[in-house]
């Protein structure tokens, strides 16, 4: 402010009236005071704020909201603890039971499968909506439609049942000669029907998921590439997906999630995934609460899993929108503590951690001319 | 720079370029952009398009590299028709197979560099030769670097876009456009995207590329580029050619009314 001023009045043509030191108009206080440090007397002022500690500002109101948050989460955690009837026991039992486990399992490998099935074919028929051909389009929207409007458990029985509509399946021409014969019932387990309804009813939506992220892609990149000459495939494959990537990869997350939690509808086929596990074992020994918790975990521990994987891949994927990629927690993790154990011994922070973070082995002291304070090995080299 | 014997664009000075414009057409739904355009470009000339905007200049140059379709005449490139092949008394549409091959010839640069982010500048250089003309990787990226040291660039091959300023994207991009080899490099509003400082070092490398004998079609507002470089300017108002020649006689004496009030605008 005062700055501001003492400028704006060396323009002026007439000088302003003297101001004596004292004059309380000429505003007492820090701001003045920097303002004349700032005028010509640096040196001074800077010795005078060196290695001052800073405290930081006070949030009354920030500490009140924390302990009543502490309170509750108290709260929550001694009713985990001390009502008996959540049975930890038992849960800490079937948690690594062999068949929970193979449950487990189970429903990692139907979500890996359909999550397969169902973005290979949905990026088919994204790209089938995008085509000039209007069959082709035509085709990809009616997909859509339909997969989209009846429930998934109404397909998963659907699919279940198709031996009943085609008793036999057969590999040959349209129309024509037939070579390899399958019974259906062989060829569609539990299994597979499971994945003709998870797969199917997800390229759905994955299709128009994969469709935005190329809409999202500037139409600027499209010609570059077309005035490459690039192959039409080569300009789908190595620019515009991989750009489109970056829209798709959040919501396609979402959607994998979905379907690990999905693939509990599978029950109904009494296929052995997690859930229908459980509730074999709950139906004969009657601790519901117990096993459906262990369930959850399961489902917890799964879906971290899946929420790191995206981490890095959206990382991955964001590397040619930001200059410079944000670190990992990792990194983050290795810096924070080097930070930490160079403030507590007292050595250079070692080369190699940000100066972002090398900064904080010296917080609580002002060091804005860095006079006082040792050069770290990265100002040194 | 021009110490610089950079085996991949010493190589376009055999290439040949001539670019043949005939009554060119083309309209988006009823408002026409191009109503009669008729230009010729000899090999290794330097061509510059002025114009107020709105006048066509864009899409003259995005009929020859055919990402418009004209609606009628035709473009034809060292004799070939640019999106047809001729058939007896039939124009074949070509597929789009055969359009991107013939792009190939044809360099395009564009106003907002179009750079691919998510690839360095020697990968955004390396990906055409190897993908649309299938030569081998290692052989391209050695000439790629080069090219990129050629635009003053080399430390910078595996910087990303983002990582680079205007002026030093727009000349990779020229790298990128250069590295097929090109009989014909189109340029479109290059430098209008870039802060005043950095427009020299653009227009610094387009005038070395305009003495290796590619033939250039440059659509700018860069009056001082014109009358250096160009063999010939050609002021497009409508959708037509209003004045074309020479620039000492184009911009110093124009006979149009309609140039003279364009140049009193711009200088």
């Amino acid at each position: 402010m005062s700055t501001h001023l003492a400028q704006d009045e060396s323009r002026l043509l007439v000088p302003p009236p003297a101001r004596h030191p004292a004059d309380p108009a000429a505003g007492a206080g820090p701001d003045a005071g920097a303002a004349d440090g700032r005028s010509g007397r640096d040196d001074r002022l800077d010795d005078r704020l060196e290695g001052l500690r800073i405290v930081p500002a006070r949030h009354p109101g920030r500490w009140v909201a924390t302990a009543a948050v502490a309170v509750l989460l108290a709260m929550v955690v001694s009713s985990l603890v001390t009502n008996d009837r959540w049975e930890w026991g038992v849960v800490a039992q079937y948690l690594t039971w062999p068949s929970v486990v193979e449950g487990a399992w189970a429903t990692v490998r139907l979500t890996a499968v359909a999550a397969v099935v169902g973005f290979a074919l949905g990026t088919v028929l994204a790209l089938m909506r995008l085509s000039r051909s209007p069959l082709l389009r035509s085709v990809s929207w009616a997909y859509t439609w339909v997969f989209r409007s009846v429930p998934l458990l109404l397909q998963l029985l659907l699919w279940y049942n198709l031996a009943y509509l085609y008793p036999h399946l057969s590999l040959g021409v349209p129309f024509g000669p037939e070579y390899l014969w399958f019974d259906t019932l062989s060829v569609v387990d539990k299994f597979w029907a499971a994945i003709l309804g998870l797969g199917l009813s997800q390229a759905a939506y994955s299709a128009e998921i994969v469709r935005a992220g190329i809409l999202s892609v500037d139409q600027g990149q499209h010609e570059a590439a077309a005035s490459l000459g690039l192959p039409r495939r080569r300009q789908v494959s190595r620019i515009i997906l991989p750009q489109a990537m970056r829209t798709i990869v959040p919501t396609a997350v979402n959607e994998v999630i979905g379907l690990l939690k999905g693939t509990s509808i599978v029950y109904v086929l009494a296929y052995g995934e997690l859930f229908y596990i459980v509730s074999v074992i709950y139906g004969r020994n009657g601790r519901v609460v117990p096993l459906l918790l262990v369930a959850s975990i399961w489902y917890l521990v799964l879906t971290t899993l899946i929420t790191v994987v995206q981490y890095y891949v959206e990382r991955h994927y964001a590397k040619g929108a930001l200059r410079t990629l944000p670190p990992t927690p990792l990194q983050r993790a290795r810096w924070t503590v080097q930070v930490a154990g160079a403030r507590f011994t007292g050595r250079d922070v070692p080369p190699g951690v940000p100066p972002a973070y090398a900064a904080r082995a010296r917080v609580g002291v002002l060091t804005r001319t860095s006079r006082t304070v040792a050069p770290t090995a990265g100002e040194r080299a | 720079m021009s110490a610089a014997t950079s085996a991949a664009v010493d190589r376009l000075a055999d290439a040949t370029g001539r670019v043949e414009l005939h009554d060119v057409h083309k309209a988006y739904g009823t408002l026409e952009v191009l109503r009669g355009v008729s230009l010729t470009l000899e090999p290794g000339s330097v061509t510059v398009v002025l114009g107020p905007s709105g006048s066509g200049k864009s899409t003259l140059l995005r009929v020859v590299n055919h990402l418009e379709k004209v609606d009628r005449g035709f473009v034809a490139v060292d004799g070939e028709l640019v999106g047809y092949r001729r058939r007896g008394r039939t124009l074949r549409e070509l597929t789009e197979r055969d359009v991107l091959r013939q792009r190939t010839r044809i360099g395009f640069v564009f106003q907002s560099f179009n750079l691919f982010p998510h690839l360095t500048a020697v990968e955004n250089v390396v990906e055409a030769p190897v993908a649309a003309q299938g030569r081998p990787r290692a052989e391209v990226e050695a000439e790629a670097r080069e090219l990129l040291a050629r635009v003053g660039l080399a430390d910078k091959a595996d910087a990303r876009p983002r990582q680079l300023s205007g002026g030093q994207q727009q000349r990779v991009a020229i790298a990128r456009a250069l590295a097929l080899r090109p009989s014909v490099l189109l340029f479109d509003e290059p430098t209008s995207a870039l802060d005043p400082e950095l427009v020299g070092e653009v227009l610094d490398v387009m005038k070395d590329v305009a003495r290796t004998g590619t033939t250039l079609l440059v659509v700018t507002h860069e009056i001082g580029f014109a009358r250096e470089v160009a063999d010939t300017v050609v002021l497009l108002d409508r959708g037509v050619v209003v004045e074309q020649g020479p620039p000492s006689q184009v911009l110093d004496a124009p006979r149009h009314e309609r140039t003279r009030a364009f140049l009193q605008k711009v200088l």
